[in-house]
């Protein structure tokens, strides 16, 4: 995984909340057995009509978001299906943060092992920057949003930042735990399931 | 001070502790299928890593098979490839697979626990959300998504940041326990709870609205904590989880000594605290119709549709929300649900297509036609479901009715294979979400227990299933 660097960028707002995986990635492209391509998916019904064409109203099709890295969104977003394709769909597309009140867990999780960045900021601060529209700064190391007047803070746990910031191979951290695995599976009451 | 049963199961299972970090939790059951896994087993591959436990990991094919006759080739060719490449992935990792053609396929939170895989007091995980099904064993079971599933896969293990935890006491006891289902309760709480109310907590569902449930009804309701925003819902194990899991397929040699060592610690303690707690009382709940674009958005079957400003109580975000909903749906606010007439509908899903499931539907069905304006369709959840409905004689019962009856998969759940709705066509079904498009893009859907979706076939338009002469 990339090294997750600073992000310099104006946000897409999308003003929907509960906003679920089966918007942001439609089933019917989850069929693919690799991870890339999936930008052209992203929001499919809300980004196309029955005929394909773009819809000029959602926020995407405007032009000026074009080369927007960030998007801000309502409360519980990612809820539902647990499909990764979700986050490699926004990931592909070219979000690198995204800035809600809440995310569903499991797409939490999700966004960190493909080098999103899930921001969670209480309401106020996440009302203050939608209606933010020149370009702001994103610091992951020292946990800071900057927009031309002011600097907001937030929060991430440092196990989770780390691996952003070094671009670390998750599963290869974990093998250094090896013994402590190998020792747990030696005490375990739970049997094979064969 | 006590602890709760979540904080038992997780303290059982903790590997490595960090301070102010995640903690690195033992995975005892990994369950795979077909759509989260093949880029999965390809991280494994490039980086030369191998399956840790092949002997803890069961795969089998469920969301994008066909439900018609199995002999045929399947025709939609990405999905075919999915399928093979599982086939594949499973015999190069040596991880036992049931196949499309196995006696034991079916979707993979109906067939863990018919063959015994579920275990109390175990952790299980499966790149599919509905995992939570197998917490009604009092196992800690959650959905991970595809990156977690290579990391399982290689480590037998996870990163994981505690979970709080929320209490869910279900009092009472319900006066039409035929017409008002665990559905009903399930979607009670979610009303109540909203669908972000459980994010970040494990929900431990009590009290003796569960302790009297079934267990496949148990499953109902840990189905869906996840669209209470949960990522895993338990009940504590008792006498008729033990005798559930008594003597089937893959039931561990030395199961009855792990019965004693679960009875006795497989419990919250008295003086234990929860995080959050909600209680619902169930004694007069009526049958539950969703309305809208998701599981929150639901009401009683004799109330009428909402008018948004009502359902949003102030919140603006809500009321958009409420009016998309409305638009998508087609409905008008103040229709009362009664009169709403679907087009569609689907008895099936890992919510509700177990043998009880149907055996229920059944009892309404019986001797009746589907209306001539609906097309309904039963898709039991395993192939075991299958033949025991069909030794009961319920496969006839349902075709008589002029029902399709097919076979064991996800189906119209998620509409990744060719059952779907058309778009504008509106659906009463058994499944747990009623996302846009979920069901088949433009599509409608309406969530109920199978009951209401039998009534609703039968009559064209929901109905109160308490008016109905179930005893």
């Amino acid at each position: 995984m990339e090294q997750f660097k600073k992000i310099n960028s104006i946000i897409t707002p999308l003003d929907n909340v509960n906003v679920d995986t089966d918007q942001i990635v439609p089933k019917q492209f989850l069929k693919l057995v690799q991870k890339s391509g999936f930008g052209k998916y992203l929001f499919y019904n809300w980004r196309y009509d029955e005929n394909e064409k773009p819809r000029k109203n959602f926020v995407l099709n405007d032009q000026k978001f074009l080369n927007s890295k960030i998007l801000i969104t309502g409360e519980n977003f990612g809820c539902g299906s647990s499909r990764e394709h979700a986050v490699w769909a926004l990931q592909d597309y070219g979000f690198a943060v995204i800035i809600a009140p809440s995310f569903a867990d499991i797409f939490y999780s999700n966004c960190f092992k493909n080098g999103i960045l899930p921001i969670k900021l209480d309401v106020t601060n996440v009302q203050k920057l939608r209606n933010e529209s020149d370009e702001i700064e994103v610091d992951l190391e020292n946990q800071k949003i900057k927009t031309k007047t002011e600097e907001i803070s937030f929060d991430i746990d440092s196990y989770r930042k780390k691996i952003l910031l070094e671009g670390l191979d998750d599963i290869a951290q974990t093998f250094q735990f090896e013994k402590e695995i190998s020792q747990f599976e030696k005490n375990s009451k739970i049997p094979s399931v064969l | 001070m006590g602890k709760t049963l979540f904080e038992k199961i997780w303290d059982a299972h903790v590997v490595v502790e960090k301070e102010n970090g995640p903690s690195l939790i033992y995975i005892d059951r990994h369950l795979v299928h077909e759509v989260t896994s093949p880029q999965a087993f390809d991280g494994l591959r490039m980086n030369n890593r191998r399956v840790r436990r092949p002997d803890l990991t069961i795969a089998t094919m469920d969301h994008n098979v066909p439900t018609n006759d199995r002999s045929l080739p399947i025709l939609d060719q990405t999905s075919a490839i999915q399928i093979k490449t599982l086939e594949k992935n499973c015999q190069e990792f040596g991880i036992q697979l049931f196949d499309i053609n196995s006696p034991n396929q079916g979707i993979v939170h109906v067939i863990g626990p018919q063959l015994g895989i579920t275990l109390p007091g175990s952790t299980i995980v499966c790149g599919d959300s509905h995992t939570s099904t197998h917490g009604a064993f009092g196992a800690l079971a959650f959905g991970i998504g595809t990156s977690e599933v290579e990391h399982v896969l290689a480590s037998q293990s996870l990163w994981l940041e505690k979970p709080k935890s929320f209490e869910i006491k279900v009092e009472g006891k319900r006066k039409n326990p035929h017409a008002v289902t665990a559905k009903d309760i399930i979607l009670s709480i979610i009303k109540n709870i909203g669908t972000g109310g459980g994010t970040g907590t494990v929900i431990e569902y009590s009290g003796e609205g569960i302790t009297d449930l079934s267990m496949e009804q148990r499953m109902t309701i840990c189905n869906m904590s996840i669209e209470g925003g949960a990522r895993a819902g338990l009940v504590a194990p008792d006498e008729n989880t033990f005798e559930y899991l008594r003597g089937r397929k893959y039931t561990p040699k030395n199961y009855e000594s792990l019965v004693e060592y679960w009875r006795e610690n497989l419990k919250t303690d008295s003086d234990a605290k929860f995080d959050k707690t909600y209680t619902l009382h169930i004694d007069n709940i009526a049958p539950q119709v969703s309305w809208g674009t998701n599981p929150g958005m639901t009401c009683d079957v004799t109330e009428s549709v909402p008018y948004p400003d009502e359902f949003a109580k102030g919140d603006q975000n809500q009321k958009k929300a409420a009016q998309n909903a409305l638009e998508y749906m087609n409905l008008e606010a103040g229709t009362p649900i009664t009169e709403i007439k679907i087009d569609r509908v689907f008895i099936g899903s890992c919510t509700n297509a177990r043998l009880e499931d149907l055996i229920e539907a059944s009892k309404i069905i019986k001797g009746q036609k589907v209306s001539e304006k609906v097309r309904a369709m039963v898709v039991p959840g395993s192939q075991m479901v299958k033949r025991q409905a069909e030794e009961l004689g319920l496969d006839k019962i349902f075709t008589e009715a002029n029902f399709e009856w097919r076979e064991a998969g996800c189906s119209m759940c998620l509409g990744m294979n060719p059952d779907i709705l058309s778009p504008g066509e509106r659906c009463a079904s058994t499944s747990n979400r009623n996302f846009e498009g979920r069901q088949g893009a433009g599509g409608r859907t309406h969530l109920v227990s199978p009951v209401m979706a039998a009534a609703a076939a039968i009559e064209g338009h929901f109905v109160d299933t308490r008016e109905l002469d179930l005893d």
